[in-house]
Protein backbone atom coordinates (compact mmCIF):
# COMPACT_ATOMS: atom_id res chain seq x y z
CA UNK A 1 0.00 0.00 0.00
CA UNK A 2 2.62 2.28 1.02
CA UNK A 3 4.35 1.52 -2.23
CA UNK A 4 1.47 2.60 -4.46
CA UNK A 5 0.41 5.92 -2.11
CA UNK A 6 4.21 6.68 -3.03
CA UNK A 7 3.35 6.08 -6.62
CA UNK A 8 0.53 8.54 -6.52
CA UNK A 9 2.30 11.46 -4.78
CA UNK A 10 4.66 10.56 -7.91
CA UNK A 11 1.77 11.00 -10.65
CA UNK A 12 0.22 14.31 -8.39
CA UNK A 13 3.66 16.25 -8.25
CA UNK A 14 4.83 14.68 -12.16
CA UNK A 15 8.35 16.78 -12.59
CA UNK A 16 8.31 18.39 -9.25
CA UNK A 17 8.39 15.08 -7.58
CA UNK A 18 12.08 14.17 -7.49
CA UNK A 19 13.26 17.32 -5.72
CA UNK A 20 10.56 16.98 -3.19
CA UNK A 21 11.21 13.70 -2.59
CA UNK A 22 14.93 14.59 -1.85
CA UNK A 23 13.99 16.61 0.30
CA UNK A 24 11.24 14.53 2.60
CA UNK A 25 12.74 10.98 2.01
CA UNK A 26 14.03 11.32 5.96
CA UNK A 27 10.88 11.86 7.11
CA UNK A 28 8.77 10.11 5.20
CA UNK A 29 7.98 6.95 8.03
CA UNK A 30 6.73 9.42 10.26
CA UNK A 31 4.91 11.06 7.21
CA UNK A 32 3.46 7.61 6.57
CA UNK A 33 2.55 6.82 9.95
CA UNK A 34 0.88 9.84 10.62
CA UNK A 35 -1.41 8.96 7.64
CA UNK A 36 -2.32 5.86 8.79
CA UNK A 37 -3.21 7.90 12.15
CA UNK A 38 -5.59 9.96 10.23
CA UNK A 39 -7.04 7.48 8.05
CA UNK A 40 -8.09 5.58 11.03
CA UNK A 41 -9.03 8.57 13.76
CA UNK A 42 -11.37 10.35 11.16
CA UNK A 43 -13.51 8.28 10.10
CA UNK A 44 -13.41 7.14 14.38
CA UNK A 45 -14.46 10.36 14.56
CA UNK A 46 -16.91 10.40 12.01
CA UNK A 47 -18.21 7.49 13.81
CA UNK A 48 -18.65 8.54 16.71
CA UNK A 49 -21.20 11.82 15.33
CA UNK A 50 -23.26 9.26 13.78
CA UNK A 51 -23.46 6.92 16.25
CA UNK A 52 -25.08 9.15 18.62
CA UNK A 53 -27.23 9.93 15.44
CA UNK A 54 -28.16 6.09 15.16
CA UNK A 55 -28.57 6.17 18.95
CA UNK A 56 -31.34 8.85 18.53
CA UNK A 57 -32.77 7.56 15.43
CA UNK A 58 -33.01 4.04 16.81
CA UNK A 59 -34.36 4.72 20.54
CA UNK A 60 -36.96 7.03 18.38
CA UNK A 61 -37.75 3.81 16.49
CA UNK A 62 -38.31 2.09 19.38
CA UNK A 63 -40.10 4.36 21.48
CA UNK A 64 -42.37 4.48 18.59
CA UNK A 65 -41.33 8.32 17.92
CA UNK A 66 -39.41 9.94 15.08
CA UNK A 67 -35.95 10.76 16.51
CA UNK A 68 -33.88 14.13 14.98
CA UNK A 69 -35.41 15.26 12.04
CA UNK A 70 -34.56 19.16 11.35
CA UNK A 71 -31.21 19.57 10.35
CA UNK A 72 -30.82 18.53 7.19
CA UNK A 73 -32.56 15.68 5.23
CA UNK A 74 -33.75 12.59 7.66
CA UNK A 75 -31.55 14.67 10.38
CA UNK A 76 -28.27 13.80 8.62
CA UNK A 77 -26.60 17.07 9.67
CA UNK A 78 -27.80 16.93 13.72
CA UNK A 79 -24.28 15.61 14.88
CA UNK A 80 -22.19 18.62 13.26
CA UNK A 81 -24.72 21.13 14.43
CA UNK A 82 -24.19 19.97 17.67
CA UNK A 83 -21.00 19.36 17.83
CA UNK A 84 -20.38 23.39 16.44
CA UNK A 85 -23.07 24.10 18.85
CA UNK A 86 -20.88 22.59 21.89
CA UNK A 87 -17.69 24.22 20.27
CA UNK A 88 -18.46 27.70 20.72
CA UNK A 89 -20.22 27.18 24.52
CA UNK A 90 -18.26 28.57 27.06
CA UNK A 91 -16.34 26.47 29.12
CA UNK A 92 -17.52 27.16 33.09
CA UNK A 93 -14.83 26.69 35.80
CA UNK A 94 -16.44 26.06 39.46
CA UNK A 95 -14.99 28.58 41.93
CA UNK A 96 -13.35 25.93 43.98
CA UNK A 97 -12.23 23.75 41.43
CA UNK A 98 -9.11 22.30 41.06
CA UNK A 99 -7.84 24.33 37.43
CA UNK A 100 -5.35 22.14 36.27
CA UNK A 101 -6.83 18.55 36.49
CA UNK A 102 -9.80 20.22 35.90
CA UNK A 103 -8.83 20.48 32.35
CA UNK A 104 -6.98 17.59 31.87
CA UNK A 105 -9.71 15.48 32.81
CA UNK A 106 -11.17 15.31 29.12
CA UNK A 107 -8.03 14.77 27.73
CA UNK A 108 -7.28 11.71 30.09
CA UNK A 109 -10.87 10.40 29.26
CA UNK A 110 -10.46 11.01 25.29
CA UNK A 111 -6.58 10.18 24.94
CA UNK A 112 -6.52 6.33 26.12
CA UNK A 113 -10.03 5.70 23.98
CA UNK A 114 -8.30 6.92 20.68
CA UNK A 115 -4.56 5.75 21.48
CA UNK A 116 -6.08 1.76 21.62
CA UNK A 117 -6.80 1.71 18.37
CA UNK A 118 -3.32 1.46 17.40
CA UNK A 119 -3.58 -2.24 17.84
CA UNK A 120 -6.85 -2.96 15.72
CA UNK A 121 -6.76 -5.03 12.98
CA UNK A 122 -8.79 -3.90 10.05
CA UNK A 123 -8.07 -6.08 7.62
CA UNK A 124 -5.28 -9.07 7.45
CA UNK A 125 -2.19 -6.55 7.85
CA UNK A 126 -4.36 -3.85 8.26
CA UNK A 127 -3.23 -2.99 11.79
CA UNK A 128 -0.86 0.44 12.70
CA UNK A 129 0.93 -1.72 15.34
CA UNK A 130 1.30 -5.13 14.97
CA UNK A 131 2.43 -5.79 18.45
CA UNK A 132 2.59 -9.25 19.89
CA UNK A 133 1.18 -8.21 22.98
CA UNK A 134 -1.26 -6.69 21.48
CA UNK A 135 -3.81 -7.59 23.79
CA UNK A 136 -1.97 -6.74 26.93
CA UNK A 137 -1.77 -3.27 25.21
CA UNK A 138 -5.20 -3.34 24.98
CA UNK A 139 -6.02 -3.85 28.52
CA UNK A 140 -3.52 -1.85 29.91
CA UNK A 141 -4.36 1.65 27.84
CA UNK A 142 -8.14 0.90 27.99
CA UNK A 143 -7.75 0.72 31.95
CA UNK A 144 -6.59 3.95 32.15
CA UNK A 145 -9.40 5.47 30.95
CA UNK A 146 -10.94 5.12 34.35
CA UNK A 147 -8.44 8.18 35.39
CA UNK A 148 -10.16 10.67 33.08
CA UNK A 149 -13.47 9.81 34.59
CA UNK A 150 -12.21 9.59 38.54
CA UNK A 151 -10.21 13.08 38.05
CA UNK A 152 -12.75 15.05 36.56
CA UNK A 153 -15.07 14.15 40.07
CA UNK A 154 -12.08 15.08 41.99
CA UNK A 155 -11.36 17.97 40.32
CA UNK A 156 -14.94 19.56 39.91
CA UNK A 157 -14.85 19.93 43.76
CA UNK A 158 -18.59 19.03 43.55
CA UNK A 159 -21.07 16.74 45.34
CA UNK A 160 -22.76 14.83 42.10
CA UNK A 161 -19.10 14.42 39.98
CA UNK A 162 -17.26 13.28 43.11
CA UNK A 163 -20.23 10.22 43.71
CA UNK A 164 -20.15 9.61 40.58
CA UNK A 165 -16.59 9.24 40.19
CA UNK A 166 -16.34 7.05 43.17
CA UNK A 167 -19.20 4.96 41.42
CA UNK A 168 -17.21 4.45 38.02
CA UNK A 169 -14.00 3.84 39.53
CA UNK A 170 -15.64 0.86 41.58
CA UNK A 171 -17.51 -0.39 38.69
CA UNK A 172 -14.84 -0.42 36.02
CA UNK A 173 -12.14 -1.89 38.10
CA UNK A 174 -14.35 -4.76 39.22
CA UNK A 175 -15.55 -5.06 35.52
CA UNK A 176 -12.18 -5.52 33.95
CA UNK A 177 -11.66 -8.26 36.07
CA UNK A 178 -14.13 -10.01 34.27
CA UNK A 179 -13.42 -8.90 31.16
CA UNK A 180 -9.59 -10.26 31.31
CA UNK A 181 -10.03 -13.17 32.80
CA UNK A 182 -12.73 -14.25 29.72
CA UNK A 183 -9.83 -12.96 27.34
CA UNK A 184 -7.66 -15.55 28.90
CA UNK A 185 -10.02 -18.39 27.47
CA UNK A 186 -9.53 -16.68 24.09
CA UNK A 187 -5.63 -16.86 24.62
CA UNK A 188 -5.72 -20.02 25.32
CA UNK A 189 -7.35 -21.65 22.59
CA UNK A 190 -6.34 -18.77 20.38
CA UNK A 191 -2.49 -19.55 21.69
CA UNK A 192 -1.12 -16.28 21.08
CA UNK A 193 -1.79 -12.45 22.19
CA UNK A 194 -1.05 -11.45 18.75
CA UNK A 195 -5.13 -9.69 17.55
CA UNK A 196 -4.38 -10.75 13.96
CA UNK A 197 -2.98 -14.30 15.24
CA UNK A 198 -6.39 -14.34 17.17
CA UNK A 199 -8.43 -13.26 14.09
CA UNK A 200 -6.63 -16.20 12.26
CA UNK A 201 -7.02 -19.06 14.43
CA UNK A 202 -10.85 -18.74 14.40
CA UNK A 203 -10.40 -19.39 10.56
CA UNK A 204 -9.64 -22.32 11.45
CA UNK A 205 -11.96 -26.39 12.30
CA UNK A 206 -14.29 -28.42 11.13
CA UNK A 207 -17.01 -25.97 10.08
CA UNK A 208 -14.37 -23.66 8.42
CA UNK A 209 -13.39 -26.39 6.66
CA UNK A 210 -16.96 -27.07 5.80
CA UNK A 211 -17.93 -23.73 4.31
CA UNK A 212 -19.24 -22.38 7.35
CA UNK A 213 -16.35 -20.07 9.07
CA UNK A 214 -19.08 -18.37 11.34
CA UNK A 215 -19.89 -21.85 13.45
CA UNK A 216 -15.76 -21.92 13.71
CA UNK A 217 -15.43 -18.31 15.60
CA UNK A 218 -15.04 -18.11 19.00
CA UNK A 219 -18.75 -16.99 20.10
CA UNK A 220 -20.04 -20.80 19.97
CA UNK A 221 -16.89 -22.86 21.44
CA UNK A 222 -16.58 -20.46 24.00
CA UNK A 223 -20.30 -19.06 24.47
CA UNK A 224 -20.12 -18.31 28.32
CA UNK A 225 -17.29 -16.50 28.33
CA UNK A 226 -18.57 -14.41 25.03
CA UNK A 227 -21.52 -13.72 26.76
CA UNK A 228 -19.38 -12.47 30.11
CA UNK A 229 -17.47 -9.92 27.77
CA UNK A 230 -20.33 -8.67 26.19
CA UNK A 231 -22.05 -8.06 29.28
CA UNK A 232 -18.77 -6.77 30.83
CA UNK A 233 -18.32 -4.35 27.81
CA UNK A 234 -21.35 -2.86 28.25
CA UNK A 235 -20.64 -2.28 31.66
CA UNK A 236 -17.21 -1.45 31.16
CA UNK A 237 -18.47 1.67 28.96
CA UNK A 238 -20.85 3.14 31.73
CA UNK A 239 -23.54 2.30 29.04
CA UNK A 240 -27.36 1.39 29.89
CA UNK A 241 -28.28 -0.43 32.11
CA UNK A 242 -25.25 -0.23 33.80
CA UNK A 243 -25.42 3.50 33.52
CA UNK A 244 -25.31 4.43 37.79
CA UNK A 245 -21.93 6.32 37.07
CA UNK A 246 -24.11 9.16 34.98
CA UNK A 247 -27.44 7.79 36.06
CA UNK A 248 -29.49 11.42 34.63
CA UNK A 249 -32.35 10.10 37.41
CA UNK A 250 -30.22 10.11 40.30
CA UNK A 251 -26.89 11.89 40.35
CA UNK A 252 -27.80 14.37 37.79
CA UNK A 253 -24.83 13.32 35.03
CA UNK A 254 -22.44 11.84 37.23
CA UNK A 255 -18.53 13.14 36.79
CA UNK A 256 -19.84 15.47 34.27
CA UNK A 257 -22.21 17.89 35.97
CA UNK A 258 -19.77 20.65 36.23
CA UNK A 259 -18.51 20.11 32.62
CA UNK A 260 -19.89 22.55 29.62
CA UNK A 261 -19.11 23.50 26.44
CA UNK A 262 -16.07 21.11 24.60
CA UNK A 263 -14.88 20.06 27.57
CA UNK A 264 -17.94 18.35 28.19
CA UNK A 265 -17.76 17.36 24.46
CA UNK A 266 -14.49 15.42 24.69
CA UNK A 267 -16.08 13.20 27.74
CA UNK A 268 -18.91 12.23 25.40
CA UNK A 269 -16.68 11.71 22.88
CA UNK A 270 -14.49 9.17 24.87
CA UNK A 271 -17.48 7.67 26.34
CA UNK A 272 -18.44 6.75 22.39
CA UNK A 273 -15.24 6.06 21.10
CA UNK A 274 -15.23 3.49 23.75
CA UNK A 275 -18.41 1.84 22.80
CA UNK A 276 -17.06 1.71 18.67
CA UNK A 277 -13.87 0.16 20.48
CA UNK A 278 -16.29 -2.59 22.56
CA UNK A 279 -17.77 -3.89 19.51
CA UNK A 280 -14.57 -3.99 17.56
CA UNK A 281 -13.02 -6.39 20.16
CA UNK A 282 -16.04 -8.58 20.65
CA UNK A 283 -15.96 -8.88 16.41
CA UNK A 284 -11.92 -9.51 17.03
CA UNK A 285 -12.46 -11.46 19.86
CA UNK A 286 -15.45 -14.03 19.33
CA UNK A 287 -16.96 -12.93 15.76
CA UNK A 288 -13.95 -13.28 13.51
CA UNK A 289 -13.19 -9.59 12.93
CA UNK A 290 -12.53 -9.51 9.15
CA UNK A 291 -13.21 -12.88 8.60
CA UNK A 292 -16.72 -13.94 5.82
CA UNK A 293 -19.18 -16.31 8.13
CA UNK A 294 -19.44 -18.53 4.63
CA UNK A 295 -16.70 -19.84 2.75
CA UNK A 296 -18.13 -18.43 -0.83
CA UNK A 297 -17.39 -14.80 -0.17
CA UNK A 298 -14.34 -12.65 0.39
CA UNK A 299 -13.06 -12.15 3.82
CA UNK A 300 -12.49 -7.99 4.02
CA UNK A 301 -13.29 -4.98 6.52
CA UNK A 302 -16.58 -4.92 5.52
CA UNK A 303 -17.08 -7.83 7.10
CA UNK A 304 -15.73 -6.55 10.76
CA UNK A 305 -17.76 -3.27 9.95
CA UNK A 306 -20.92 -5.47 9.79
CA UNK A 307 -20.06 -7.41 12.81
CA UNK A 308 -19.53 -3.79 14.66
CA UNK A 309 -22.54 -2.37 13.45
CA UNK A 310 -24.44 -5.38 14.95
CA UNK A 311 -23.14 -5.29 18.41
CA UNK A 312 -23.39 -1.43 18.49
CA UNK A 313 -27.30 -1.84 17.48
CA UNK A 314 -27.37 -4.29 20.44
CA UNK A 315 -25.94 -1.51 22.84
CA UNK A 316 -28.51 0.38 21.76
CA UNK A 317 -31.25 -2.07 21.68
CA UNK A 318 -30.18 -2.78 25.46
CA UNK A 319 -30.52 0.54 26.00
CA UNK A 320 -34.71 0.80 25.24
CA UNK A 321 -34.88 -2.63 26.53
CA UNK A 322 -33.50 -2.59 30.49
CA UNK A 323 -34.53 -0.56 33.53
CA UNK A 324 -30.77 0.74 35.08
CA UNK A 325 -29.37 -1.87 37.31
CA UNK A 326 -29.34 -1.01 41.07
CA UNK A 327 -25.93 -0.55 42.24
CA UNK A 328 -25.20 -3.72 44.29
CA UNK A 329 -26.76 -5.73 41.38
CA UNK A 330 -24.48 -4.08 39.60
CA UNK A 331 -21.33 -5.39 41.93
CA UNK A 332 -22.82 -8.66 42.74
CA UNK A 333 -22.77 -9.42 39.11
CA UNK A 334 -19.54 -8.84 38.39
CA UNK A 335 -17.88 -10.23 41.42
CA UNK A 336 -20.03 -12.84 42.46
CA UNK A 337 -21.66 -14.65 38.69
CA UNK A 338 -18.82 -13.18 36.25
CA UNK A 339 -15.57 -13.61 38.04
CA UNK A 340 -16.59 -17.48 39.52
CA UNK A 341 -18.21 -18.55 35.83
CA UNK A 342 -14.57 -17.17 34.46
CA UNK A 343 -12.47 -19.03 36.88
CA UNK A 344 -15.02 -22.03 36.56
CA UNK A 345 -14.62 -22.02 32.49
CA UNK A 346 -10.82 -21.37 31.95
CA UNK A 347 -10.21 -25.07 33.76
CA UNK A 348 -12.86 -26.77 31.38
CA UNK A 349 -11.20 -24.93 28.73
CA UNK A 350 -8.02 -26.02 29.77
CA UNK A 351 -8.95 -29.54 30.41
CA UNK A 352 -11.09 -29.88 27.36
CA UNK A 353 -7.93 -28.59 25.52
CA UNK A 354 -5.68 -31.62 26.61
CA UNK A 355 -8.30 -34.15 25.93
CA UNK A 356 -8.18 -36.10 22.56
CA UNK A 357 -11.70 -33.85 21.91
CA UNK A 358 -9.26 -30.70 21.56
CA UNK A 359 -10.90 -28.54 18.87
CA UNK A 360 -8.59 -25.84 18.11
CA UNK A 361 -5.52 -27.76 17.35
CA UNK B 1 14.16 3.69 6.79
CA UNK B 2 16.20 5.26 8.78
CA UNK B 3 19.93 4.18 9.15
CA UNK B 4 21.08 2.61 12.23
CA UNK B 5 23.19 5.33 13.71
CA UNK B 6 20.05 7.79 13.74
CA UNK B 7 18.45 5.00 15.14
CA UNK B 8 20.39 4.63 18.08
CA UNK B 9 20.09 8.56 18.72
CA UNK B 10 16.59 8.43 18.39
CA UNK B 11 16.66 5.63 21.26
CA UNK B 12 18.85 7.83 23.88
CA UNK B 13 16.20 10.95 22.99
CA UNK B 14 13.68 9.06 23.89
CA UNK B 15 15.87 7.26 26.95
CA UNK B 16 16.67 11.17 28.42
CA UNK B 17 12.79 12.30 27.52
CA UNK B 18 11.59 9.41 29.94
CA UNK B 19 14.04 9.55 32.46
CA UNK B 20 14.02 13.12 32.63
CA UNK B 21 10.04 12.92 33.04
CA UNK B 22 10.41 10.28 35.18
CA UNK B 23 13.04 11.88 38.02
CA UNK B 24 10.84 15.40 37.65
CA UNK B 25 7.39 12.96 38.73
CA UNK B 26 9.34 11.32 40.94
CA UNK B 27 10.32 13.97 42.60
CA UNK B 28 7.24 15.63 42.57
CA UNK B 29 5.67 12.66 44.67
CA UNK B 30 7.18 13.88 47.55
CA UNK B 31 7.23 17.11 47.30
CA UNK B 32 2.86 17.88 45.88
CA UNK B 33 1.48 19.27 48.70
CA UNK B 34 -1.62 18.01 47.36
CA UNK B 35 -1.57 14.58 48.31
CA UNK B 36 -3.89 13.75 44.99
CA UNK B 37 -1.70 15.31 42.67
CA UNK B 38 1.45 13.54 44.38
CA UNK B 39 -0.87 9.98 43.43
CA UNK B 40 -1.11 11.24 39.92
CA UNK B 41 2.54 12.25 39.40
CA UNK B 42 3.07 8.85 40.67
CA UNK B 43 1.60 7.31 38.26
CA UNK B 44 3.05 9.27 35.26
CA UNK B 45 6.59 8.14 37.38
CA UNK B 46 4.86 4.47 36.45
CA UNK B 47 4.05 5.41 32.85
CA UNK B 48 7.87 6.42 32.18
CA UNK B 49 9.04 3.16 33.95
CA UNK B 50 7.19 1.42 31.23
CA UNK B 51 8.35 3.58 28.75
CA UNK B 52 12.05 2.82 29.73
CA UNK B 53 11.18 -0.62 30.21
CA UNK B 54 10.24 -0.46 26.50
CA UNK B 55 13.55 1.31 25.07
CA UNK B 56 15.02 -1.78 26.39
CA UNK B 57 12.71 -4.29 24.32
CA UNK B 58 10.81 -5.61 27.27
CA UNK B 59 7.50 -5.08 26.03
CA UNK B 60 5.87 -7.34 28.25
CA UNK B 61 6.88 -6.15 31.43
CA UNK B 62 6.11 -2.47 30.45
CA UNK B 63 2.89 -2.90 29.64
CA UNK B 64 2.17 -5.18 32.77
CA UNK B 65 3.52 -2.47 35.00
CA UNK B 66 1.27 -0.02 33.13
CA UNK B 67 -1.62 -2.36 33.41
CA UNK B 68 -1.44 -3.59 36.78
CA UNK B 69 -0.02 -0.57 38.74
CA UNK B 70 -1.62 2.15 36.76
CA UNK B 71 -4.55 0.69 36.06
CA UNK B 72 -5.91 -0.94 38.70
CA UNK B 73 -3.22 -0.40 42.22
CA UNK B 74 -3.36 3.41 41.47
CA UNK B 75 -6.99 3.83 41.24
CA UNK B 76 -7.67 2.21 44.19
CA UNK B 77 -4.83 4.14 45.81
CA UNK B 78 -6.61 7.46 44.23
CA UNK B 79 -10.13 6.21 45.33
CA UNK B 80 -8.56 6.22 48.46
CA UNK B 81 -6.95 9.22 48.72
CA UNK B 82 -9.23 11.11 47.40
CA UNK B 83 -11.77 10.59 49.90
CA UNK B 84 -9.48 10.89 53.47
CA UNK B 85 -9.99 14.46 54.93
CA UNK B 86 -6.29 15.35 54.96
CA UNK B 87 -5.41 18.33 57.10
CA UNK B 88 -1.77 19.51 55.41
CA UNK B 89 -0.97 21.38 58.38
CA UNK B 90 -1.36 19.02 61.19
CA UNK B 91 0.42 16.64 59.10
CA UNK B 92 3.21 18.76 58.91
CA UNK B 93 3.51 19.93 62.36
CA UNK B 94 6.13 17.01 63.29
CA UNK B 95 8.10 17.72 60.61
CA UNK B 96 11.43 19.27 62.22
CA UNK B 97 10.92 17.07 65.28
CA UNK B 98 10.82 13.62 63.26
CA UNK B 99 13.45 15.13 60.92
CA UNK B 100 16.78 13.88 62.27
CA UNK B 101 15.43 10.08 62.47
CA UNK B 102 13.88 10.39 59.10
CA UNK B 103 17.32 11.42 57.84
CA UNK B 104 18.99 8.95 59.28
CA UNK B 105 16.91 6.72 57.29
CA UNK B 106 17.01 7.66 54.37
CA UNK B 107 20.84 7.93 54.23
CA UNK B 108 20.53 4.35 55.26
CA UNK B 109 18.36 3.09 52.79
CA UNK B 110 20.75 5.30 49.65
CA UNK B 111 23.87 3.96 51.24
CA UNK B 112 22.25 0.01 51.25
CA UNK B 113 21.15 0.80 47.18
CA UNK B 114 24.40 1.92 46.70
CA UNK B 115 26.15 -1.05 47.92
CA UNK B 116 23.78 -3.03 45.97
CA UNK B 117 23.31 -1.22 42.56
CA UNK B 118 27.51 -0.22 42.55
CA UNK B 119 27.62 -4.73 42.66
CA UNK B 120 29.01 -6.20 39.44
CA UNK B 121 25.43 -7.62 39.19
CA UNK B 122 24.42 -4.71 37.60
CA UNK B 123 27.52 -3.32 36.19
CA UNK B 124 27.33 -3.02 32.77
CA UNK B 125 28.98 -6.09 31.72
CA UNK B 126 26.93 -8.04 33.79
CA UNK B 127 23.96 -6.64 30.95
CA UNK B 128 24.08 -8.45 27.61
CA UNK B 129 23.03 -6.30 24.30
CA UNK B 130 19.32 -5.76 24.38
CA UNK B 131 18.91 -5.93 20.88
CA UNK B 132 16.95 -9.25 20.53
CA UNK B 133 16.34 -10.63 16.94
CA UNK B 134 13.22 -9.99 14.58
CA UNK B 135 10.46 -12.20 15.98
CA UNK B 136 11.55 -12.87 19.12
CA UNK B 137 8.56 -12.33 22.10
CA UNK B 138 9.53 -11.18 24.92
CA UNK B 139 6.03 -12.55 26.24
CA UNK B 140 6.47 -15.84 24.94
CA UNK B 141 9.77 -16.30 26.30
CA UNK B 142 9.18 -15.09 29.49
CA UNK B 143 5.97 -17.48 29.68
CA UNK B 144 8.20 -20.30 28.99
CA UNK B 145 10.81 -19.50 31.80
CA UNK B 146 7.79 -19.10 33.78
CA UNK B 147 6.20 -22.16 33.61
CA UNK B 148 9.38 -24.61 33.01
CA UNK B 149 12.80 -23.77 35.16
CA UNK B 150 11.00 -21.32 37.59
CA UNK B 151 7.87 -23.07 37.83
CA UNK B 152 7.96 -24.00 41.57
CA UNK B 153 8.90 -20.37 42.78
CA UNK B 154 6.41 -19.16 40.28
CA UNK B 155 3.64 -21.40 41.91
CA UNK B 156 4.72 -20.56 46.01
CA UNK B 157 4.41 -17.13 45.18
CA UNK B 158 0.68 -17.67 43.83
CA UNK B 159 0.07 -19.53 46.51
CA UNK B 160 1.18 -16.44 49.14
CA UNK B 161 -0.91 -14.33 46.63
CA UNK B 162 -4.05 -16.31 47.25
CA UNK B 163 -3.56 -16.73 50.88
CA UNK B 164 -3.48 -12.69 51.38
CA UNK B 165 -5.96 -12.22 48.85
CA UNK B 166 -8.42 -14.73 50.89
CA UNK B 167 -6.93 -13.48 54.50
CA UNK B 168 -7.86 -9.51 53.31
CA UNK B 169 -11.45 -10.61 52.50
CA UNK B 170 -11.49 -12.67 55.84
CA UNK B 171 -10.13 -9.61 58.02
CA UNK B 172 -12.60 -7.12 56.19
CA UNK B 173 -15.48 -9.19 56.22
CA UNK B 174 -18.44 -8.78 58.85
CA UNK B 175 -22.00 -9.08 58.63
CA UNK B 176 -23.60 -5.58 59.78
CA UNK B 177 -26.61 -6.78 62.03
CA UNK B 178 -28.26 -3.13 61.26
CA UNK B 179 -28.74 -2.73 57.77
CA UNK B 180 -31.28 -4.45 55.52
CA UNK B 181 -30.22 -7.10 53.65
CA UNK B 182 -31.59 -7.84 50.40
CA UNK B 183 -30.69 -11.18 48.58
CA UNK B 184 -31.55 -11.04 45.02
CA UNK B 185 -32.23 -14.59 44.30
CA UNK B 186 -35.39 -13.97 46.82
CA UNK B 187 -36.05 -11.14 45.20
CA UNK B 188 -36.42 -12.90 41.99
CA UNK B 189 -38.22 -15.72 43.39
CA UNK B 190 -40.80 -13.89 44.52
CA UNK B 191 -44.32 -14.51 43.65
CA UNK B 192 -47.55 -12.17 43.32
CA UNK B 193 -49.64 -14.72 45.48
CA UNK B 194 -47.55 -13.58 48.48
CA UNK B 195 -48.06 -10.03 47.83
CA UNK B 196 -50.92 -9.19 46.48
CA UNK B 197 -54.52 -10.47 47.08
CA UNK B 198 -57.31 -9.92 45.35
CA UNK B 199 -60.63 -9.49 47.20
CA UNK B 200 -63.89 -10.08 45.60
CA UNK B 201 -66.70 -7.45 47.15
CA UNK B 202 -69.79 -7.93 46.40
CA UNK B 203 -71.29 -4.52 44.44
CA UNK B 204 -73.37 -2.41 47.19
CA UNK B 205 -76.57 -1.96 45.61
CA UNK B 206 -77.83 2.23 44.72
CA UNK B 207 -80.69 3.08 46.73
CA UNK B 208 -81.00 0.95 49.68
Amino acid sequence: MEASVLHFFEWLWGPYWPALWSWFEPVWPLIWVIMKIVAILVPLLLGVAYMTYAERKILGFMHVRIGPNRVGPLGLLQPIADGLKLFFKEIVLPTKADPGLYFMAPALAMAPAVAVWAVVPFFDGGVLANLDAGVLFLLAVSSLGVYGIIVAGWASNSKYPFLGSIRSTAQMVSYEVSMGLALVCVLMVSNSLNLTDIVHSQGRGMFADWGVGALSWNWLSLWPMFLVYLISGVAETNRAPFDVVEGESEIVAGHMVEYSGMAFAMFFLAEYANMILVAAMVSIFFLGGWLSPVGFLPDGILWLLAKMSLVLFMFLWLRATFPRYRYDQIMRLGWKVFVPACLIWIPVVGVWMMSPLNIWK
Amino acid sequence: MPSIGSAMDLTSIVFYVFAALLIFAALRVITARNPVHAVLYLVLAFFNAGGLWLTLQAEFLAIALVMVYVGAVMVLFLFVIMMLDIDIKRLRQGFWRNMPLAAILGIVMVAEMFLVLSTDYFSLVAFPDSKADAGYSNTKELGRLLFTDYVYPFELASIILLVAIIAAVVLTLRRRKDVKHLDPVQQIAVKHTDRLRVLQMPAEKEGE
